[in-house]
């Protein structure tokens, strides 16, 4: 945390100034008001979005405390281990594992103000991101197809509902992607892109942490 | 059938429910229409939006969402007094004016509206007025979101008093148990316009408290470390901690219940393995720290009264804070105790109603405080005072109930009777509501630059004692006879009604208090010159809202203060220094913008496309939403300078500095 709060407000003299073209906002953020009392602007908005990140793992703990309540209420139904492929579910969690790891090389490039470099990552970062997402979506299809749908009993409400909700935060955090990609290649660098791109690489891993509790709570415990 | 699945389950016969309900539809409509008129006539509409609708100053936001929770609370009030007279007249062969299905519509709007709409907006107006003046900070964290919290707040407004207008709400009570408000026993749109009515307003909330807990943490002016913030500031803490906590909580539950109703779930349901014990816990798992939530903020508001219209400095302000972080603990460990009938067993009650107690330690400690900073103080018998008193003795009762409520044998007795709705209305509006009209009329010359009258207010004060007692006093005593709660008609041989209209008469006294506060601002508009408040400290203040001239500017300090002591306003003013640097130096603030409207618009268009399944309309909101959002990332220049001669030019024109 203090590395990255050291570099974004290091003077933007770095090899590739050339990339950085300074937009009309004045750089703002990396000034000390001199009569600010107790924080900077780039300090209150990570601080901010730590506490957003906590509020979301409340909604998960709420979801994942529900999904164990209801876990073996099957009705009569499928339970986990007669659906769950782990072989599957793991190739998914690789990818995004490399997804999260991807969106770490795009910040560092971002701070080396290399703007194609970082644009590339980012591409990764989606693309794993979007094939984890069309892995999910395939598992879905496939449940549903046999038969096993969310109206069948609270066991399969819980699983859908629980996995959806996070698959749904992906689906966000692909938009914000592009919308960072985008600004990116029409703007290029800037402190406010900055901030935005250290906070979603914040999110992405976020959601990593959440997808592995997913993956042994759910899964895992499930085929067991 | 193309049309049919574009309008999803809208029907004609949604708009028809009987001349009781017309009522309703008319005044909504009626109103809507008439606050149209009168901007169009007036020529208002660029007013509206350039001064109000796009601000970004947390002190005018405050008072939009004071104005929107009046109006809620004059809707909420109207809805309580249906409930009353149709309880004073169905016994016997009379069955009151209402029919069952719309009684329990009534007390279910009530309940969500006085909660979500009333006493949160009441609560997220007061501390956009006065947080950040106390901090001695310019604006709160994010001023954006601020605002778009605020519009989503709107949003669940504008949603619940459409269900007055087309569509029914919910007749579930004002948490919606399932499985009765599962699709199976409320099929229609009701539980839905309840749903998400709640559903954005609180994730306004979350965002909310996000905000106000960076802006405590990180704005706070130079030399205010945490013990030397107002009380005030620290109850905001204490509940803004709790907001975070729990409203994700809230949504999440309530995302299951959608999910129940429109995708056809089994979180709750009766059938197939759904458990609505769960939803039970969860609920309350939220709503019990919510009380919390609301009261603690008035605390910090009774604290800043009792200290400054005592002359006197805060009695025991260490432990007042450790009192307020107490609370705070505490009230994520009691939610059970609103369900000991429900089967949980001796040992899980006997925890849950000892933590309950527990609770009583620390709030007797905030009230002694309070006490003793009156004792040997020079008390000015003012109109926040007259609310505090009303608070502590009344407040007192409520809590007692509370203790008692709290023994699960006496609850087994007692729960679903209307001693509990005496008691929790006695706590409610005794704490919360006195509080923030203490609050209101505290710091309402530091927004508008006058004062209120101070015989009306008193006038009002007097009224909502009486009729708080009046009405509440018979409601404990039905309860001790046997009286459930959510009743709308009962036999004479029980021996009732006597209690239920003299109850019914103590509302009428509220009513008339309430008349008395719209009248006190009325003349207090109209005879603004001679209540001008010159000093911008009219009560001599002790905290550092009261050291700028009044009404406040809207970048709240030209130079930000610098303080050394718990009290710095009047220490400064004891020892003739100033709070403030010699240099004025440049500044930013956040330029207007339409953002939030926007957000709050789709949200709520969002919220109406899914009670009434009208997916493609769902879909169309969520990509407004985000179009607006991915817009807004593109502005590099949100935010303007303000230089230091501009700074020194605007503080010479806001009045003379005052220290």
């Amino acid at each position: 945390m203090s590395r990255l709060n050291t570099v974004s407000r290091a003077p933007l003299t770095l090899h590739s100034e050339q990339d950085f073209k300074p937009r009309p906002e004045p750089i703002r953020h990396a000034r000390e008001h001199p009569l600010a009392g107790t924080g900077t602007s780039q300090s209150k908005v990570q601080l901010g979005f730590w506490i957003y990140l906590m509020t979301d793992c409340i909604l998960f703990a709420t979801l994942f405390a529900t999904f164990m309540v209801l876990r073996g209420q099957t009705a009569g139904g499928v339970s986990g281990t007669e659906i769950f492929d782990l072989p599957y579910v793991f190739f998914e969690t690789i990818l995004l594992l490399l997804s999260s790891f991807a969106s770490g090389l795009a910040l560092l490039s971002a701070h080396a103000r290399n703007k194609a470099a970082t644009l590339s990552w980012l591409a990764v970062v989606g693309l794993f991101g979007a094939a984890f997402l069309g892995m999910e979506l395939y598992e879905f299809h496939g449940l549903v197809a046999e038969g096993h749908n969310w109206k069948q009993s609270a066991f399969l409400s819980s699983y859908f509902g629980l996995v959806g909700t996070h698959g749904l935060h992906i689906f966000t955090g692909l938009v914000w992607l592009g919308a960072s990609a985008l600004y990116l290649k029409s703007r290029g660098f800037s402190r406010r892109f900055m901030t935005r791109l250290q906070l979603f690489t914040m999110f992405w891993h976020f959601l990593d942490l959440v997808w592995v509790g997913i993956f042994t709570i759910v899964y895992l415990l499930g085929v067991m | 059938m193309m049309l049919a699945n574009l309008l999803g389950q809208m029907e004609w016969s949604y708009f028809w429910h009987g001349w009781v309900q017309f009522g309703g539809q008319a005044g909504t409509v009626g109103g809507a229409l008439l606050v149209a008129a009168l901007l169009t006539y007036f020529k208002k509409w660029t007013w509206l939006w350039r001064e109000w609708l796009t601000t970004q100053d947390a002190k005018k936001i405050g008072v939009m969402y004071i104005v929107v929770a009046t109006v809620m609370l004059l809707r909420g009030f109207g809805d309580a007094v249906m409930m009353k007279l149709q309880q004073a007249i169905a016994s016997g062969h009379s069955s009151g004016f209402l029919d069952s299905e719309h009684f329990q519509q009534i007390f279910t709007a009530h309940g969500t509206i006085m909660i979500f709409f009333v006493a949160m907006g009441l609560m997220f107006g007061l501390i956009n007025l006065v947080l950040p003046l106390m901090l001695g900070t310019r604006d709160v964290a994010f001023p954006t979101l601020n605002s778009i919290s605020f519009y989503l707040y709107l949003a669940g407004v504008v949603l619940v008093n459409l269900s007055l207008v087309y569509g029914e709400f919910g007749a579930v009570g004002w948490l919606a148990y399932p499985p009765l408000s599962e699709l199976a026993y409320s099929p229609g749109p009701g539980v839905d316009y309840w749903l998400w009515s709640i559903q954005i307003a609180g994730i306004g909330s979350t965002l909310s408290g996000i905000n106000f807990l960076v802006t405590i943490l990180k704005l706070r002016c130079k030399g205010m470390t945490f013990m030397k913030m107002p009380i005030f500031a620290w109850s905001v803490l204490g509940t803004m901690m709790l907001v975070v906590v729990v409203f994700p909580i809230l949504t999440a539950t309530l995302f299951m219940l959608s999910l129940d109703r429109a995708m056809g779930m089994h979180f709750f349901t009766a059938d197939l393995g759904g458990n609505a014990m769960m939803y039970i816990n969860l609920i309350w798992a939220w709503g019990h720290p919510e009380v919390y939530i609301l009261v603690l903020p008035a605390f910090g508001m009774y604290s800043e009264i009792v200290a400054t219209l005592s002359r006197k400095r805060l009695f025991g302000y260490t432990s007042m804070v450790w009192a307020l972080m107490a609370i705070t603990v505490l009230s994520f460990l009691v939610w059970a105790h609103h369900f000991f009938t429900m089967g949980a067993g001796g040992n899980v009650n006997a925890f849950f109603g000892i933590m309950t107690m527990v609770i009583a330690i620390p709030t007797g400690v905030k009230v002694f405080n309070w006490l003793f900073t009156m004792y040997k103080g020079r008390i000015e018998f003012m109109t926040p005072m007259w609310w505090f008193m009303a608070f502590v003795t009344t407040f007192l009762i409520g809590g007692a109930t509370g203790v008692l409520l709290a023994v699960p044998a006496i609850d087994f007795q007692v729960h679903n009777s209307l001693f509990l709705v005496a008691h929790f209305h006695n706590t409610i509006i005794s704490g919360v509501v006195f509080g923030y009209l203490g609050g209101i009329a505290y710091w309402f010359p530091k927004i508008f630059g006058f004062r209120l009258h101070e015989r009306l207010g008193k006038a009002a004060v007097t009224c909502w004692v009486v009729g708080f007692l009046v009405t509440f006093i018979p409601i404990y005593i039905l309860g001790f006879m046997g009286a459930t709660r959510r009743l709308d008609h009962y036999d004479p041989s029980l021996g009732w009604q006597g209690l239920f209209i003299v109850s019914g008469i103590g509302t009428m006294i509220i009513g008339l208090g309430v008349v008395f506060q719209l009248l006190q601002i009325g003349v207090s508009i109209w005879k603004r010159h001679e209540l001008r408040d010159q000093t911008g400290d009219p009560w001599d203040g002790r905290t550092l809202e009261w050291s700028v001239p009044s009404p406040a500017p809207h970048y709240n300090f030209a130079r930000l203060p610098v303080v050394t002591t718990r009290d710095p306003f009047w220490e400064a003013k004891q020892q003739g220094t100033s709070l403030y640097p010699s240099e004025y130096t440049a500044f930013e603030l956040p330029k207007n913008t339409g953002l939030g409207v926007l957000v709050g618009g789709f949200a709520c268009v969002f919220g109406f496309a899914v009670i009434w399944h009208l997916w493609w309309l769902a879909a169309v909101a969520v990509a407004g939403v985000v179009f607006v959002l991915v817009r807004r990332t593109f502005d590099d220049v949100v935010e303007y300078e303000v230089s230091a001669a501009e700074a020194k030019r605007l503080d010479a024109h806001a009045g003379k500095a005052v220290v």
